[in-house]
Parts: structure tokens; sequence; C-alpha cells
């Protein structure tokens, strides 16, 4: 093991860190503002928020997406809601719970620090989207309405009809339209970041291909933030939008960032089941469906019979009977695994036995129609379209399926990264999940992360950071292009015989069967080496049409899916390392009798952060311990 | 159960902005109905690699209906047959065994084409940066139940943010107005307290930038309404023009 990873944690009491930061960081001159740009990547709730921002406070902001344009970031299909500790509802929240809900629900494996600044900003950010015109649902006499999510015993969640993340997004996304009509933000839309370019150490630009000229750019500033969100592709059908990817933070990590607890996977107990091999992505049901929906599977195994002909007292409500405290509530990870083993026991139900029930008939009897259809209105119609049954009337059927990665390439308190000058924000961080997201964490981490840290942090750099004076011809630059650019020369040249998308799928295989919702050292082992065959086939076999001079879905495919065949394997080698069951991270070997997960905090209370020694390289491990000052470690329990 | 069947593709190509265009026909066997219309697509395009030919390129991205990506005109219909429905959410299902589709991008003089079904809709995010927000900078905000909405009020204006920018608007529209867009725009945020200090400015500024953009008027057709896949009420044209009216004659 090399040697220990400092946070940069501010001293003082937890509650007070924050305040102590701001006070005593160096700010940047308002007129000298000017005279910095600063490279934000991608432009979901973390890049939209960072980059309309920094603009407002007078940074030159360059700002790139591989969309068409900058509001279809992928945060735009959060449905279920935002948290914050504002306890409108009066029901016992404070920062402090808040606070201690997401570091247990992460499985203390997250740092106190930066989660419980996490906590402290929520506020904020509902009041800021409120003020761009972001319609949070509200009740009669006017007021902000709140739902409970899994892993809380409050109702501390924010929510817009089923589709938050659209909203929070469009705001973000408005507030950068401000910037870019004046100029501030200059907008680079269909972009790809394919390298980093570090001079002297620090962070000072990145190589973009033009996704419908294929023209390669060279782009420098004082800074580089990297938002561009999580890996969950890796797994060839997860959640994500199809062009979700890896690829920037991975050149990072190829570069000299470390990655973070790779293996720290969510998998999304509601998600809608595969129907056949033609699947190309999975569709999440938001997790608000648990307020109102109940979970079952036939008593008994091999149970064929419609479900509304399966008398309540023959119903498992696995969730209900095991954990009688939360019940339908319980954390994500948790549902899932119970959902997988109900499956595994032969009670699936569905087609292809891998469902399990998610049944509304008694919250329909209670509320009636019309006010669960105005709760999940949007949900039922977009389970009936793809389905093409209607969730009134039959239960829904749902699967886990891979939705979110809490790991991420390491970042100090500061966001930034272990290069200098390069930040890290939202998904595409470590920081404030441990290993398990709670739901409607997500988007308030993006939106804390770009509207209320990094305008600080990043000040604090560039004010205490001299930088060398360079331009686009330095020998770095130079450098970083002519790799991307033989890179893409290589891909296209191979010619063989299988498609992109035929390895992408196989490599999803591999990782769901050994590197999904249960792990064990021996699939761990053989993953490694699938995956390691894989990668050498791919180089010599894949099959990419057309050229590089023009629009090619293809192409920019095949790039990502290179280092998608590199992260699979890192994610096995982490979860190998990994000698314990946290959060989302369920080794076989380390459960207690009765089938919980079993953590080791005694070995494992750290932070795994990788770095890459080069092709074909083992990596290596650094380690950052995880000092818990104010909290104390327990089993967490939702019985 | 899933049945197999054949479909018909009859498919614009082109090259790219310059280039001449035409339809090529295609054929794909064994297309399960739970199929979505993508997918459809996506073994179109296996097969097409498989062949040694160019797949057929088109936006997509979330498949859920929500990131506003994807938009295939299918059978002269934007997003194809299915009400409230965009292409990604739209399954085979609705199709039978031998069935022709025509497929076609978004045809609109603002829309270039790129590439086959792909078109350029960043004219919608000009109108946006026209004047689509609320100025204010993060921070300044107050407390955010320090105004009161009414819930009808709330309800009002999120049917109109509810738009995805898909742009089919523009195209099923037979002057290939983005009215539709501008004034869904336009009528969330003047539906809601925070919106309305800048209303004249804002409905004033987007108009103009549509215009500008070679987008052509409303002439109350109602096609945009017809294909919309939020079901955005053209009520937004009325607010739109009205907004717009209030703030030249003040």
């Amino acid at each position: 093991m090399a040697h220990p990873l400092s946070a940069n944690v501010p001293d003082g009491r937890l509650q007070e860190k924050w305040d102590n930061y701001k006070n005593q960081i160096k700010l940047v001159n308002p007129a000298n503002k000017r005279k910095h740009t600063v490279i934000v990547v991608g432009t979901g709730l973390a890049g939209g928020s960072a980059a309309a921002t920094l603009a407002e406070l007078g940074y030159r902001v360059n700002s790139f997406c591989i969309q068409d344009s900058p509001r279809r970031a992928h945060s735009i299909a959060a449905q279920g809601g935002i948290n914050a500790a504002k306890n409108y509802p009066n029901d016992g929240d404070t920062v402090w719970r808040l606070f201690y809900d997401t570091i247990k629900g992460g499985d203390y494996r997250s740092r106190e620090a930066n989660v419980h600044r996490l906590a402290q900003i929520s506020n904020e950010i509902i009041d800021q989207c409120v003020a761009q015109g972001v319609p949070f649902a509200r009740e009669y006499g006017g007021h902000l309405d709140n739902r409970s999510f899994g892993g809380a015993q409050v109702s501390r969640t924010f929510y817009a009809r089923g589709q938050t993340g659209q909203q929070l997004l469009l705001g973000a996304y408005q507030a950068m339209c401000r910037q870019i009509s004046t100029g501030q933000i200059i907008m680079f839309e269909r972009r790809e970041m394919l390298d980093l370019v570090v001079i002297d150490g620090y962070a000072r630009g990145i190589i973009t291909r033009d996704l419908v000229t294929g023209k390669i750019e060279r782009h420098i500033a004082d800074a580089v933030l990297l938002c561009t969100g999580g890996y969950g592709n890796v797994y060839y059908l997860s959640t994500n939008a199809k062009n979700s990817n890896v690829t920037a933070a991975w050149r990072c990590h190829r570069k000299g960032a470390y990655f973070a607890n790779p293996a720290f996977t969510q998998i999304h107990p509601t998600c809608i089941p595969v129907s056949g091999d033609y699947q190309s992505k999975l569709t999440l049901m938001s997790e608000s469906l648990r307020n109102d929906g109940r979970v079952w599977v036939p008593k008994k195994v091999g149970d064929s019979r419609l479900p509304q002909d399966i008398p309540d007292d023959e119903r498992d409500y696995y969730l209900e009977r095991r954990y009688p405290s939360f019940g339908n509530l319980v954390p994500r990870d948790v549902a899932s695994r119970n959902a997988k083993y109900a499956c595994d026991e032969g009670r699936g139900v569905g087609e292809t036995k891998l469902a399990v029930y998610l049944d509304f008939r008694e919250s329909i009897d209670r509320l009636g129609k019309n006010k669960i259809s105005e709760r999940y209105g949007n949900l039922f119609e977009m389970y009936e379209r793809i389905t093409g049954e209607n969730p009134y009337e039959v239960p829904m059927r749902i699967y886990p399926a891979v939705h979110y990665t809490m790991g991420g390439l390491w970042v100090d308190y500061e966001l930034q990264s272990t290069i200098p000058g390069l930040f890290v924000l939202g998904e595409a961080n470590f920081s404030d999940h441990g290993a398990n997201r709670l739901g409607a964490s997500a988007l308030m981490q993006g939106l804390a992360d770009g509207y209320f840290v990094i305008p600080y942090t990043l000040g604090n750099y560039i004010a205490s950071t001299k930088l060398t004076d360079a331009d686009t011809s330095h020998a770095a630059f130079v450098e970083a292009e002519t790799a991307a650019t033989e890179k893409l020369d290589r891909l296209l040249s191979i010619q063989g015989t299988k498609t992109v998308t035929e390895y992408h799928r196989d490599l999803g295989r591999i990782m769901w069967d050994n590197v999904g919702m249960s792990r064990t050292a021996e699939g761990l082992e053989t993953a490694v080496g699938l995956i390691s065959t894989l990668r050498e086939e791919f180089w010599e076999n894949v099959r990419i049409p057309g050229e590089k001079t023009h629009y090619n879905k293809n192409l920019e495919f095949a790039g990502r899916v290179a280092d998608f065949l590199e992260l699979g394997e890192l994610m096995a080698r982490d979860a190998l390392m990994r000698n314990e069951s946290a959060g989302g991270h369920f080794r076989e070997e380390y459960q207690t009798e009765d089938g919980e997960a079993q953590r080791n905090d005694e070995d494992f209370a750290f932070v795994g952060a990788w770095e890459y020694t080069g092709q074909n390289q083992d990596p290596k491990v650094h380690q950052e311990y995880l000092d818990f000052e104010n909290v104390q470690l327990t089993t967490r329990s939702y019985k | 159960m899933s049945d197999s069947m054949t479909i018909h593709l009859r498919v614009w190509r082109q090259a790219g902005p310059e280039s001449k265009g035409k339809f090529v026909n295609y054929t794909v066997a064994d297309v399960n109905s739970h199929m979505s219309f993508l997918e459809l697509l996506d073994v179109l395009n296996e097969q097409l690699i498989h062949a040694g030919d160019d797949p057929v390129e088109f936006d997509h991205d979330c498949r859920e209906g929500i990131c506003g990506a994807c938009g295939v005109v299918i059978d002269g219909v934007a997003h194809g047959p299915q009400q409230r429905t965009a292409a990604c959410q739209l399954h085979m299902r609705h199709y039978q065994d031998g069935d022709m589709l025509v497929l076609e991008p978004w045809r609109a003089t603002a829309f270039p084409i790129i590439r086959d079904l792909v078109a350029d809709r960043s004219a919608l995010d000009r109108i946006v940066a026209a004047g689509g927000y609320v100025s204010v900078d993060t921070g300044s905000a107050p407390d955010a139940n320090s105004i009161l909405i009414s819930k009808n009020e709330l309800e009002g204006a999120f049917d109109f943010a509810a738009c995805i920018g898909c742009g089919a608007c523009v195209a099923a529209c037979p002057n290939a107005s983005a009215s539709l867009f501008t004034g869904a725009k336009i009528a969330h945020l003047s539906g809601l307290p925070q919106g309305r200090p800048e209303r004249k400015e804002r409905a004033v500024a987007m108009v103009e930038q549509m215009q500008k953009e070679g987008f052509g008027d409303c002439s109350n057709h109602g096609e945009c309404e017809a294909v919309c896949p939020k079901g955005i009420s053209i009520a937004a044209i009325a607010i739109m023009r009205r907004e717009y009216m209030k703030a030249k004659l003040a």
C-alpha cells in the first residue's frame, strides 16, 4: 500500500468547518475574475449549475456537452426528488439528521466533513431553484409540499411531479442561457472530451472532438471542472442515458487522477424488467412509488397464477416482513438484494421470472385512483407505454437495475482531484454517498457542488496558484491531440467482425454476473480474466463503420467502450480488494447469519483510491482513512 | 407473449448538410413486439454494419421520453402514431407483421440536416438564451416559502414547463413555426410570480429571436399540440401573443 491520502478537511467542529473554510480562503478580486477562464465539461446539474454560477461571478466559462443541447444531460431523467433539511413539515428534521441519514445510508464509507457540508447547503438549493421558477409541488395553501424517501423517517424530499430532475436541470440550463446570451459562457455542443492537458503538473486544458465534423480541437484554461456523470453504462444495460460514459473521467485517470471506490455501484430496486436480447436500456420507476406501492412475490415457489388470483395470505410482502420499521422504504441496496433473493428462490414473477410485484391496489382503495394518479400519473403512463399493462389494474413488475455509481474520481474537501486544477463535481466524483446513495440525494449533491461549493473552492485555487503563461501550441497540447487522433485512427483501422454494441453487451454480461448485486472472490477473479481477454479481442476484431470526419455514433461509442473495458477490470479489482460487504458492494463471503451485509470497520473504513500505472500494469491503491469523530459506526438496521 | 414480425423501413439517408438526400428501403426480420422503435433502428444498424454499410444516424439519449434528443417523422407524423409519446417510447406492439414505416428527419429551414435523421435544433437554445429565464444570481434567493403560489397557478405553469425541447412542434407545423416551444416557456415563466418582473422583455426578445431564426408564424393549425409528446396545449401560443401584445402596447 502506498502513503495515505489527505483530504484537506478544515479544522474545527464539524458544524463549523465550512464556515471556517470560507472565512479563511483567498478571494479573487471581482475585476480579476474576467482574466480567468474555466473549462466546465458536462452540463448536467453539477456542470450546468457550476457554469452558470461561475459566469455570474465574472469568470469566463467555456462549457462543453456531448448532446446537441446543454438541456439534455441525463440529470433530466431523475424522477423522484431532492432532499433538504428545511423541516417545513415540522416532523423533526435538522441539518444534523440529514447528515446522519446520508452517512448511515452510505454505510459509513463517506467523508463526514463533505456530507455535513452537503446537508448544510441543502436548504439554499431549494431557495435558489424556486427563485428560478422551478415548479416544485405545493399544498393548497401555496406552501411547498414534501414527501418521504427510502432511508429516512422524515418527509424532506421536494419534488416536481415525477420529473424533478428535468425541472431542476431546466432551471440550471436557463441560468446558463442567460450567461450564454451575454457571452460570459461560450457553449460548445456536440463536443466530446478526449483528453486532459496537464502542463507543469497543473490541469490546463482539454482536447475535444467536434462530433459533427470530426475536428479535433484544443482548449486552454486556468482550471478544468469535470462534471461528466457516472459510469453505470459499463454494465451495458442500466438506467443511464445511452450517451452516458466514463471517457472524460477515465482519460483524466490515465493522466494521473486517482479513481476512488469504483466497486461502489448502486443497483436500483424499482426498474422495468428486461424483456429480450435487443434491450438497449432499462427504465427506472421512481423510488417514490415505494411510498404507496407494496412489494411482494407469491409465497409458493413456481406459482404461475395471475397476481389478482393470488389471495393476500398466499403473498409474501417480504420487505414488510423482514424490515417492519422501514418496510417498503428500506434503502435501495437492501430492497434490491431482497428482490434478487426472492427470484433466486424461484418466486419471481412474469414471463422471465426475473421480477417482483409492486402493488398499488391497497393504496388505490385507501386514497382513491385520483390521488394516486396525481402523485404518480406520469410514471404509471410510462410503465404502460413500455409494458402494455395498466398498473391501476394489475401490479407493476419490477426488477433491480444499475442506476448510479457512488465511486468516481477521488477529490479532496475542495473537490480537487489528485491533479491540481482538475476539479470533479457531481456523480463523477466519489465523495458524498459512500457505499450507497439514498434516494433524492444525487440532485442535492450535483447542485450543491455546482451552485455553492465550487464558487468558493475554485476561487481559492485561482487566487493561490501562479500558473505559467502557455497557449495551445504548448507541447502538452500537441502530444495530447496526437494521441487522441492516433486512438481514433487505430479504432477505425481494425475493421474486424464484431460491432461495438456486441462488445459492449458482452462486457455488460460479465459485469452483471460477477460484479453485480452479489459478488464473490471467485467471480471477481473470473471477471478480471474475462474482461482482459475481451479487451484484447476488441482491439483486434471490432468493426467500426464510416470515417472520423463526419457524424459517426459508432466511432464515439467505440472510444467509450474501449474505456469501459479498462474500467470494468478496475471495478472487479476494487471489489476483490474490499473484503467486506458495505452498501451496494455485497460480498457473499461477508454476511451475517440472516443474510445482511457485514461491514469490517477495523480493516476497511477507508476510501480506496486507485492510481493508474500504465497499460496492462497492475494499478496501485492508496487509502484515505475515514475518521468518524461525530457519528458512531453501527450496523445499519432497518428492521 | 411476444410475437415476431417482419418490418419494412423506408429511411431518409443524407450524408451531410449540403448533400442531396434520398429514401432507401430496408427490411428487418424477427422484430419483437416488446421492442421499442429505437431498438428496431438499433437492430437495423447492427444488420447494416455487418453488411458493410453505413448505419442510419439518429439522435437519442435517455430513451425514457424526457431528454428530448430523439425525433423522427414516422409515416408523416412527428414521433409517430401514438399520442403523447416521444419516438423512444413508441413500441413495436403497435405495428403488425409486414408493415412499412417511412422515416424522415425533422424538416424545417431553421433545422438544417446534419446526417440522415439528425437535425440541428440549436435555434431552440438561442430562443431560450434570448430571455427564457429568471434573472436571479446564485445566492440571492429568498426563502423558498416566502412567496406562496396557489396549487392551481403552480400546476398551470407546470403544464407548460413540461416541454422537452424536442422540436416536434416545428416539424409538424406547415409553417415550421416554433410558437408552441416559445409560447410554452413564456407561459411557464409568466405564470409564476418569480417570472413576472421580466415578462415584457422576455416575451419580446424570445418572439423576435424566433422570427430571426427563420421559423414561420403560427396560423392556428394545431398540428403542434397534436404531436407534442408532453401534450402541451396550444393555449401557450395564445399566452405568448397576449404577452407580446401587452409588452408592445405598454
